[in-house]
């Protein structure tokens, strides 16, 4: 493990064990389960805002692409009656292909990053509002709701998405399955692939990849459509969990959840570097915070203000980390 | 004659060293008051380092500095300034977009009552203006003038400080013939006026031409010293390189092979009205030479597809190949060591490894996978291959000298096996020992069969290196010059526009 994925998750276990010692509700498997749940939500889409990150770029619509995908998924099953299957493939489809067109208009028409997913964030939003006449609705038929077709089928993706599996008396809920097999396979993409490297070298000195021989464009794209598929998949996680789709709420701010994870999980938003470890475990404390918060009683209005904190201070920690690293190899080299 | 004065300026014992280079070593250097000392030495040698460090834009290690036989310690450019002392950059630092006035007197405006006066400054611009030979309105802006007119500016600028030595890093590298000339005649000018001069250029001839003694550094050390009487070109060389010229560029002549990359009327978005024509064969090393701006980089970053030509043919082996970036190119077999190490050649926050096998990752791959024996199999045969200093395979290039890092980007090229290997400034900021390895390994790689085309600024490394040189003038090829036509006046004839009949 990388030394800021073991302080991040240091920081984790910390907080851990002084909310566990304050008050032992906390531990209860109730309260567990729900936290490895919402954990999990976050860290899929953080895990996608990752790649964004190290390529040196941003994606502000990653919050909007979550209620888009939660709007449209059911709405097709919902009020046109559609198949789930057709729906789910449909609505990855559209955020795969929102994804390639960001890194279409950021490699090509070269667009700031910033500006075309600051778009996409309020166009996507505004979709999903004229789509349902920002009526909220949901993929799973509550009482008295019509016109799903296939209802068995639905109570089975339900189970898959938002289900729970029992191991003794521990219940653990399958999205983190999700962000199992999601994030091991980001981790081998970015450590084993060339095209991970390729990642982590364009990240760092694009010009530099390029002169290399790195198609930087074609890699900048993957990225983008890699964030997009994330932020879709984590929209179809969020739309089962949620009773019900607000079209103007669901995933509202969760860009800025992600972004956060990505860099208190190690990612400069400067570029190439990033751990999905430590993505993933930085995901967790932002949740373990806000439950925490809950769990000891201290003021809900305080939440986003201890989140910044903590962020800060973690990054300043990391910081610090890395300057004295420098200083020591470049001593180490004068010794030479 | 002139040792009879305490020197205005006076270095001893002048250390700095930067992370992983010893950038100067026990360093002297004085001047005189009116005297022009031409400052000489290879790239790398430490001139640039020691001019910064007397301007004040970097401190020195240790070392002492006198100014007027008093101690002195500049913290920053105003001080130095104050001191008297100023630093004409090679690339200028001038407002375009200002008129000559406020360039003038750009953070120092005389003012009344925190008002600019128009009248003093204009009336004062005037007088500094005419000290370099220039009459011009005072609100032509500085965008409006050519490049050597700027110089001037630049230089009447430095005086309306009250300098009283100017440090001139290269400034003929982007000048005209004729601005050459004029801007000699304004040295001459300002020599009679008091104004010490130090004068750093790679060109020998202007050597000959203005100064008064020669100072010559040698990887960071002093080399020694030449007065006006002992100052020919093989002594400056000589003391440059620390032997004769024949052991250093040792070349060997080889039979050229089939016909490897050529070139017929192609333009470059640089140069868009202008075509090239050229060709290259195999163990041939070409040399380009020509000044600053001339369109070197632009053609070899054409060539290799950074910037796709807009027309015209590229054969590479007698094949038509039309690369839009530099991926199409290596995949026909070519390399390119960029001018700008840092920011082309290199990924400086990675690893010896991950540098030297950025290139070959794809051919090694494994169905996407990268393959780590292979990478590490490249990496080591780099650092074995081209000596390359590094503790292990895992330092960050960013921690090397220039001369190891411009090994691994060499390296990482010839892991590739490149038909075509293009060069561009290969020795810039590398010590003499990495550039003698250097030189000797583009003599073998010819002897290999490999078509080499370099592009360089250092008279004495197109002298030496080339077997043929091209010369290139404002985007075109203006002349070629076979071994035994090569010499530094053929060359800057061609350069600076001159032609050869005149």
């Amino acid at each position: 493990m990388k030394k800021n994925t073991l302080g991040i998750f240091g920081l984790l276990m910390g907080i851990f064990v002084v909310t566990a010692l304050l008050n032992d509700k906390f531990i209860s498997a109730y309260n567990m389960q729900n936290l490895i749940k919402w954990s999990s939500l976050y860290a899929v889409m953080s895990i996608g805002v990752a790649f964004v990150i190290i390529t040196g770029g941003i994606d502000l619509s990653i919050g909007s692409v979550v209620g888009l995908v939660a709007v449209v998924l059911a709405y097709m099953m919902k009020v046109k009656g559609i198949n789930p299957a057709s729906a789910i493939i449909t609505t990855i489809c559209m955020s795969g292909l929102i994804g390639l067109v960001h890194g279409l208009l950021i490699t090509k028409a070269k667009i700031q990053p910033f500006v075309v997913t600051l778009c996409g964030l309020l166009i996507y939003r505004s979709l999903g509002r004229w789509l349902t006449d920002n009526q909220s609705l949901g993929p799973v038929p509550l009482e008295g709701d019509k016109g799903y077709t296939n209802l068995e089928f639905i109570n089975q993706l339900d189970f898959i998405f938002s289900g729970k599996i029992a191991i003794g008396s521990f219940n653990l809920p399958t999205p983190f399955l999700f962000l199992m097999v999601m994030g091991i396979a980001a981790a081998l993409f970015l450590n084993r692939t060339i095209w991970g490297r390729y990642l982590f070298a364009l990240g760092n000195n694009e010009d530099g990849a390029r002169y290399s021989g790195i198609n930087t464009d074609n890699m900048k794209i993957i990225a983008y459509v890699i964030c997009s598929l994330m932020a879709g998949i984590a929209g179809l996680l969020f739309a089962f969990e949620l009773d019900s789709v607000q079209p103007a709420q669901t995933g509202e701010f969760y860009e800025l959840y992600a972004i956060a994870a990505a860099v208190l999980g190690g990612c400069s938003l400067r570029g190439g570097e990033g751990s999905i470890l430590g993505v993933i475990i930085a995901a967790a404390v932002i949740r373990l915070i806000y439950n925490s918060i809950n769990m000891l009683g201290i003021s809900t209005h305080l939440e986003f203000g201890i989140l910044g904190i903590v962020i800060l201070l973690g990054v300043i920690a990391d910081e610090f980390l890395k300057s004295y690293t420098a200083k020591r190899t470049a001593a180490k080299q004068q010794d030479l | 004659m002139i040792t009879a004065h305490k020197p205005l300026l006076e270095v001893s014992g002048l250390c700095k060293q930067f992370p992983g280079v010893r950038a100067l070593h026990k360093v002297s250097l004085n001047l005189q008051q009116g005297e022009v000392l031409a400052l000489i030495g290879e790239n790398g040698a430490g001139k640039s380092t020691l001019m910064k460090i007397l301007a004040g834009v970097q401190p020195a290690d240790s070392g002492t500095l006198h100014i007027d036989g008093k101690p002195a310690n500049f913290l920053n450019v105003r001080e130095a300034l104050s001191a008297g002392i100023a630093l004409i950059h090679q690339e200028l630092n001038l407002a375009s977009n200002l008129d000559l006035t406020t360039n003038i007197f750009l953070g120092r405006e005389p003012s009344r009552f925190g008002f600019v006066n128009d009248k003093v400054a204009h009336s004062e611009a005037v007088k500094h203006l005419k000290r370099v030979g220039l009459d011009l309105p005072t609100n032509t802006l500085v965008g409006d003038l050519p490049i050597g007119k700027q110089q001037l500016v630049e230089i009447a600028k430095a005086l309306s400080c009250d300098a009283r030595v100017l440090i001139m890093d290269e400034p003929t590298s982007s000048l005209s013939q004729k601005e050459t000339e004029t801007l000699f005649e304004v040295v001459q000018d300002l020599r009679q006026q008091g104004i010490s001069v130090i004068y750093i250029t790679h060109r020998l001839s202007e050597v000959k031409v203005l100064a008064d003694r020669v100072t010559v550094f040698r990887d960071g050390e002093n080399a020694g010293d030449l007065s006006k009487g002992e100052i020919n070109h093989d002594a400056m060389v000589r003391l440059m390189v620390g032997r004769a010229l024949s052991e250093f560029y040792d070349r060997k002549t080889h039979e050229p092979g089939e016909v490897i990359l050529k070139l017929n009327k192609v333009r470059s978005p640089a140069h868009p009205h202008t075509e090239i024509s050229l060709q290259i064969c195999a163990g041939e090393i070409v040399g380009i030479a020509g000044l600053v701006g001339a369109g070197r980089t632009e053609l070899l970053e054409t060539i290799f597809g950074v910037t796709p030509s807009l027309g015209g043919v590229i054969k590479v082996n007698g094949q038509v190949v039309r690369p839009k970036n530099p991926e199409e190119a290596i995949a026909v077999g070519m390399a390119l060591a960029p001018e700008d190490r840092k920011l082309h050649g290199l990924i400086l926050p990675l690893t010896v490894r991950e540098n030297a096998s950025l290139a070959s990752l794809k051919r090694d791959q494994r169905k996407g996978l990268l393959n780590f024996k292979a990478e590490k199999e490249v990496a080591n045969e780099a650092v074995d291959q081209l000596q390359i200093k590094t503790p292990h395979l895992e330092q960050v290039a960013r921690f090397l000298s220039g001369g190891n890092q411009q090994k691994i980007v060499l390296g990482k090229w010839l892991a590739l096996k490149p038909r075509l290997l293009m060069l561009d400034e290969p020795t810039r900021g590398i010590d003499v020992g990495a550039k003698r390895e250097i030189y000797k390994l583009m003599e073998k790689l010819a002897g290999e069969g490999i078509a080499i085309l370099f592009v360089s600024s250092e008279m004495e490394e197109i002298l030496g290196m080339a077997d043929r040189a091209l010369v290139m003038h404002e985007g075109t090829i203006a002349g070629e010059l076979n071994r035994s036509q090569l010499n530094e006046e053929a060359i800057m004839q061609l350069a600076t526009g001159t032609s050869l009949a005149a």
